[in-house]
């Protein structure tokens, strides 16, 4: 089902929405950056503005026009919502002689993803993969996955950073979406909307609308075409997988391992890094504790720890684990990529370190062995 | 529920301890203790051999150990626990009658049904041995099933050496061909000194129809396996099990990956061909 929308029914999207009694989170402005919040309203959307975004840099500037989705991601991913940084796994009460272990009931509220960008769609069929498609699945991710809702945005304004094109995830969203949006700037400010479900479906059909025209549907891809083209290709990922695995003691590790903070920074803003560690927090009394999962980074010193101490001593091999995983283990572990393009590790990253120009500098050298 | 998700059968309660007593204990050496655990409810899990479990000891966290138990005969959970971090000695110090958390079984199992008629050669590093020992009783217990039963055991000193009687028994019980080393002896030691990859070239196996497994550090895993493809047996006829820390058991934590492989998921059990590139690289 297609259709096309003017501005003020992204305020429809957030009534229907909220009428059900279902949660709308979507792009703020919140502390400078764009970021993820709960809204009761389409005017909270970061109307008119747009994000500049560089190696380790990233500034919101004023456009000139009332784009509501004229940016591209920020510091934060759906992640949060489906993999929450910190979660209670379990409450454990010592009690009649032998450990109660207790889950929470769990009575979560659907949540309405709203403008979830191509790259951020692709991050979370990733960890949909990772979470739930193997033998074992993630069962607070699972609940929080089966109540999302996404309205994807395609993306017209790719950040410096952007790298998607690069990597195949966007700047349009092909599957993976309830609805996705295209926001059409030159002549009337409009947005073609697009089912890709059912529920997508009987959304839109409670929405103001206009059918959308031949000319509607030229425009949105011109829209991502513009985008794709202005990106370009900045990372060549042909044989990728083989080339990192045959240069694991290249000399850019060292190179990049003088830069590199091991800050975790790259891990905590990635869409698709998934790892966690369980801990323990126990009441005074030692008569209960909770075990609480919470996200982890390959680039801590403990991430690895063992009895004789961690496998992963050196921060050239924490980055060495951390790219090679991206581009290429990723694909022997779970059959998918990991990496979707979004350029958040590059902007996030307090020296600037770029996954696009490591990888082409081993590209490089290796090339001119051969 | 949101149709842009493919659904799953994957196995949600994993991440639930079950209460499991402490039933026996015994001290195997001066940092190294065995524990039985028996279900305070219900019947206890079976574990293959090779299998490891989660243990949890109360308020202080969990770590995965390797199945000790002889799953033969025995239904108990048998688990020996060198006590080297903060949740193994709190699991070290267990009373009899203590309650711990129990996740498992996970991992793969060693091919052991899958040596039958061939010879066998276990060659164990100091606790290396009882992540063996399910695999020995079944070959123990299916002795004529199987070839000769080489076991080659080797620790860094005598004291190092666990279920020392047990598997003296083995010996004078079975057809075995034991051999036991320490790589330094003390007054009191009246056997072999050396490390344990000196007593490979004298055992008497048939390395065209052999298959081997092997137990200890990474650093002895890698010299044993050495030594067994100098006598010619095959790198995918020799099986490893391999260590790195775990967070869920599972497959969901990323903390055990080496390279293109999780260990929890695609191990603990290896054979030496799909470790061997992956061991060689310094802090992969």
């Amino acid at each position: 089902m297609r259709a096309v929308l003017a501005p003020e029914a992204l305020e429809a999207i957030v009534d229907v929405l909220r009428r059900r009694d279902w949660r709308v989170v979507a792009p703020t402005v919140n502390d400078k950056a764009i970021v993820y919040g709960e809204i009761a309203s389409a005017a909270e959307l970061p109307v008119g503005w747009k994000d500049v975004q560089a190696p380790g840099s990233y500034e919101l500037e004023r456009r000139d026009d009332e784009a509501r989705f004229g940016y591209a991601v920020g510091p934060q991913s759906w992640k949060r919502e489906l993999l929450a940084p910190s979660v209670r796994l379990l409450q454990i009460k010592r009690a009649n002689g032998t450990l109660e272990p207790a889950k929470d009931a769990v009575d979560r509220k659907r949540t309405a993803f709203f403008g979830v960008r191509p790259c951020e769609v692709a991050a979370i069929k990733i960890q949909d993969r990772v979470l739930v498609g193997g033998p074992y699945a993630d069962e607070d991710y699972l609940a929080r996955r089966k109540g999302s809702f996404v309205i994807a945005v395609n993306c017209g304004e790719p950040a410096a950073n952007c790298f998607c094109a690069s990597m195949g995830t966007g700047p349009k969203a092909e599957d993976g979406y309830d609805l996705v949006l295209t926001e059409i700037l030159d002549g009337t400010h409009r947005f073609l909307a697009e089912s890709g479900t059912d529920e997508g479906a009987e959304l839109l059909a409670e929405l103001p609308q206009q059918p959308a025209a031949d000319a509607d549907v030229t425009a949105a891809e011109a829209v991502t075409d513009a985008a794709r083209e202005k990106m370009g290709i900045t990372l060549d990922r042909s044989d990728v997988h083989d080339l990192l695995l045959a240069n694991l003691e290249h000399p850019r590790y060292d190179d990049v391992a003088e830069r590199c903070l091991a800050c975790t920074n790259c891990t905590l803003a990635c869409p698709t890094c998934f790892c966690t560690n369980v801990v323990d927090a126990n009441e005074l009394t030692g008569a209960a504790g909770d075990r609480i999962r919470e996200w982890d980074s390959c680039f801590t010193a403990q991430y690895s720890e063992m009895h004789g101490g961690g496998t992963r001593r050196s921060v050239k091999s924490r980055y060495r684990q951390w790219l090679i995983h991206k581009l290429a283990t990723w694909n022997d572990q779970f059959d998918t990529q990991g990496c979707v393009g979004c350029g958040r590790c590059i902007t996030w990253c307090p020296v600037g370190i770029d996954i696009r120009e490591e990888v082409a500098a081993i590209r490089a050298t290796q090339e001119a062995k051969s | 529920m949101a149709q842009t998700l493919t659904e799953t059968a994957g196995t949600l309660e994993a991440m639930m301890p079950v209460p499991y007593a402490v039933t026996a204990k015994r001290q195997d050496t001066y940092d190294t203790w065995t524990l039985e655990l028996e279900p305070v409810d219900g019947a206890p899990i079976v574990p293959g051999p090779g299998q490891f479990n989660m243990l949890y000891a109360f308020g202080v966290g969990e770590v995965p150990i390797s199945n000790a138990g002889n799953f033969e005969t025995d239904e108990r959970l048998v688990h020996t626990i060198r006590a080297v971090g903060a949740v193994t000695k709190a699991l070290c110090a267990a009373e009899i009658g203590t309650i711990v958390g129990v996740r498992g079984p996970f991992g793969n199992t060693w091919p052991i049904k899958e040596a039958k008629g061939k010879d066998v050669v276990i060659v164990a590093g100091g606790i290396g041995l009882p992540p063996l020992r399910p695999a020995i009783y079944h070959v123990l217990k299916n002795r004529e099933d199987y070839g000769r039963f080489v076991l080659l055991y080797g620790a860094r000193t005598p004291s190092d050496l666990v279920f020392l009687d047990e598997v003296k028994s083995w010996q004078s019980n079975y057809d075995v061909d034991l051999d036991i080393t320490v790589d330094a002896g003390d007054t009191d030691w009246k056997g072999k000194v050396g490390l344990v990859t000196k007593l490979i070239p004298p055992a008497q196996f048939d390395a065209d129809d052999a298959r081997a497994f092997i137990v200890g550090p990474e650093i002895m895993m890698k010299f044993v396996a050495q030594e067994l493809m100098n006598r010619d047996l095959p790198a995918a006829a020799i099986n490893v099990s391999m260590e790195r820390t775990m967070r869920c058991g599972v497959g969901l934590c990323g903390h055990c990956q080496i390279g293109p492989t999780l260990v929890c998921r695609d191990g603990a059990c290896y054979t030496w061909d799909e470790v061997e590139n992956l061991i060689a690289v310094k802090e992969l």
